[in-house]
């Protein structure tokens, strides 16, 4: 269901917006290893944001975005869309796919 | 012996780049997209650190570490959640699609792909002149800086005027000979530079005062709330509002907005997400962790009065060349961050005001002319504009990144509402630009509501208006809603 998943990939991205302040930690100065704890907190977050970027890019990427099929061959150039566009020119130069 | 050896260092930079420049000249087609985009080729690397020393560069060294220094390291936690994590979202919500849009229908400005969109010449023009306004001033504040630490790092020797001129001609020479491809290069140099230097300081001054544990205890006994998360400076209204606004405003500043058109393939897009929340704590760290050291370790900086803390710690703990290479990456920094506008600027006046309102009948090569004359110009007239010293520029350049963020909502809503209206987005961008400008400038239009800074409340605004007036309003008969909703996919 991609709907679903979709709502699924927005709820991530909120989570992940709302947590790398930790607001639970507020007015806290608890030092480990000589930084506060709230700063470990953030590094440690980001990098957990790292992974789930990672694990987006390998199992969603295109959601929302990508109306063509996930069929490889249905490129750019596969709907009704792709008539009424300036013609593009070729790739010049460059390593377009 | 240090003046001659930071003059040293920066003119070596400036060689440096000028090299690079030449041969990303050699590589470059004579044409209007090579020029600003480097037809589109850029692969992971590339993309992320030019991205990313164009994002963060001089406001990173200095003003970051002065904030930390000021008020304590949660800093850290606002550029981390702005940048780390709400700029990788939209890199991904507004760059993607952007991307493939501008691959599909070769856009090269933001306007160009709304004015596309929803038929209107003049929405695109409104775009840009919106994004020049907000751009102009911040271009000049570049250039006062650069020719303010100029003349502090030369004592005077080098007046204001003449080594802002001097940047400015060199960025001139530069850009127009450079184009996209040789300034990206140049910030990749950069970015990998900025990022090894940062952690040699933290490294090199924690050695010397024994560890981040004394640093930390010293800074506890001179100001033990900066340890404690939140402060009456760090409100979370303040935090949030300042982290969104800024994550928002930074997708629509021309220089970061134009490079989500220059990704070489999805791949490279792709990589680049992933490793963004990554590459931001690693600079911001160690640079906003030193600053907040630094109070301990008693460094006493007069920020008001313009010191900058880093350079300080930097000269009381490390050797003289070390902090001299700092001083020069930052101010090198500083101008990559510039080239880069002047670049986007002039693109934004070419291909949206120029072309469609002046003479529509340009060939690709004298469209590759009149973008080079631009930087010129572009460049000439804001550094003439920061000789005459305006206070109205000054505020318009200060608020540049809340400016571009009331562009931001109405811009996703057209990416992604089929509904919204060629009224909609325009009564929306007006609405929000009208009223953060008032608040900017008019008394009886508050800066702040509950907390909450104006330029939050301008993009609830704009989002409003833009729906509202959407649902009320039928498309007009040229537009094309179809482009932004089928047949988008990358093999």
């Amino acid at each position: 269901m991609p709907r679903l998943e979709l709502v699924g990939w927005i709820a991530v991205a909120v989570v992940l917006c709302v947590f790398a302040i930790p607001w639970f930690l507020w007015d806290d100065a608890t030092v480990v290893a000589g930084v506060p704890l709230w700063l470990w907190w953030h590094i440690g977050w980001m990098v957990l944001a790292s992974l789930v970027f990672w694990l987006f890019t390998q199992r969603a990427w295109g959601i929302g975005i990508e109306t063509a099929s996930e069929d490889a061959s249905s490129g750019v150039d596969s709907s009704d869309a792709a008539s009424s566009k300036r013609p593009s020119r070729p790739a010049s130069g460059g390593d377009r796919p | 012996m240090t003046l001659t050896l930071q003059l040293g260092i920066i003119v070596g930079y400036l060689l440096l780049a000028l090299v690079i420049g030449l041969v990303a000249y050699r590589l470059t087609e004579r044409t209007a997209e090579d020029f600003y985009l480097a037809s589109r080729t850029f692969g992971t690397i590339v993309l992320l650190f030019t991205t990313f020393a164009t994002l963060l560069s001089a406001f990173t060294f200095f003003a970051g570490p002065n904030v930390a220094y000021q008020q304590g390291p949660e800093w850290v936690l606002v550029m981390g959640l702005m940048d780390g994590i709400i700029f990788a979202i939209l890199w991904y919500v507004i760059g993607y699609k952007q991307w493939l849009l501008g691959r599909q229908y070769d856009y090269v400005t933001l306007g160009e792909m709304l004015g596309d969109r929803f038929g209107a010449t003049w929405l695109r023009g409104l775009i840009a002149g919106i994004s020049l306004l907000w751009l102009f001033p911040y271009v000049m504040l570049q250039q006062v800086g650069a020719g303010t630490a100029l003349q502090a790092l030369t004592e005077g020797a080098v007046p204001y005027a003449v080594g802002a001129g001097l940047i400015t001609a060199f960025m001139i020479l530069y850009v127009v000979v450079a184009g996209m491809r040789g300034i990206a290069w140049t910030d990749t140099i950069q970015g990998a530079f900025m990022l090894v230097v940062t952690w040699v300081a933290m490294l090199w001054v924690l050695a010397a005062v024994g560890g981040p544990g004394v640093a930390t205890a010293a800074l506890e006994a001179e100001a033990a709330q900066h340890l404690a998360l939140g402060s009456d400076h760090y409100t979370p209204q303040w935090m949030l509002s300042t982290a969104i606004v800024i994550g928002f405003g930074v997708a629509m500043f021309p220089q970061v907005n134009q490079r989500f058109f220059t990704a070489g393939s999805r791949t490279s897009f792709k990589r680049s997400f992933v490793l963004w929340p990554i590459l931001c704590v690693l600079l911001f760290v160690p640079s906003f962790l030193l600053g907040a050291w630094a109070l301990g370790l008693g460094i006493e900086a007069d920020i008001a009065g313009g010191d900058n803390v880093l350079p300080m710690i930097l000269a009381e703990y490390t050797p003289v060349w070390f902090a001299a290479l700092v001083i020069a990456g930052a101010m090198a920094a500083m101008m990559s961050s510039s080239d880069s506008m002047l670049l986007s600027g002039s693109s934004y006046f070419t291909r949206d005001l120029y072309r469609p309102f002046i003479d529509r009948t340009i060939s690709e090569r004298t469209e590759d002319l009149i973008a080079r004359i631009g930087v010129v110009v572009f460049a000439t007239a804001s550094f003439l504009a920061s000789l005459w010293n305006p206070a109205t520029l000054f505020e318009l350049g200060d608020a540049a990144f809340s400016g571009f963020a009331q562009l931001a909502l109405p811009v996703m809503v057209a990416l992604y509402w089929r509904r919204t209206t060629r009224a909609g987005i325009t009564a929306g961008i007006l609405a929000s630009q009208l009223f953060y400008l008032s608040s900017l400038f008019l008394a009886v239009v508050p800066a702040t509501y509950a907390g909450w800074s104006s330029g939050l409340v301008g993009m609830g605004l704009g989002l409003v208006v833009t729906v509202a007036v959407s649902l009320v309003t039928t498309p007009a008969a040229d537009e094309r809603e179809a482009i932004y909703f089928e047949g988008l996919g990358a093999d």
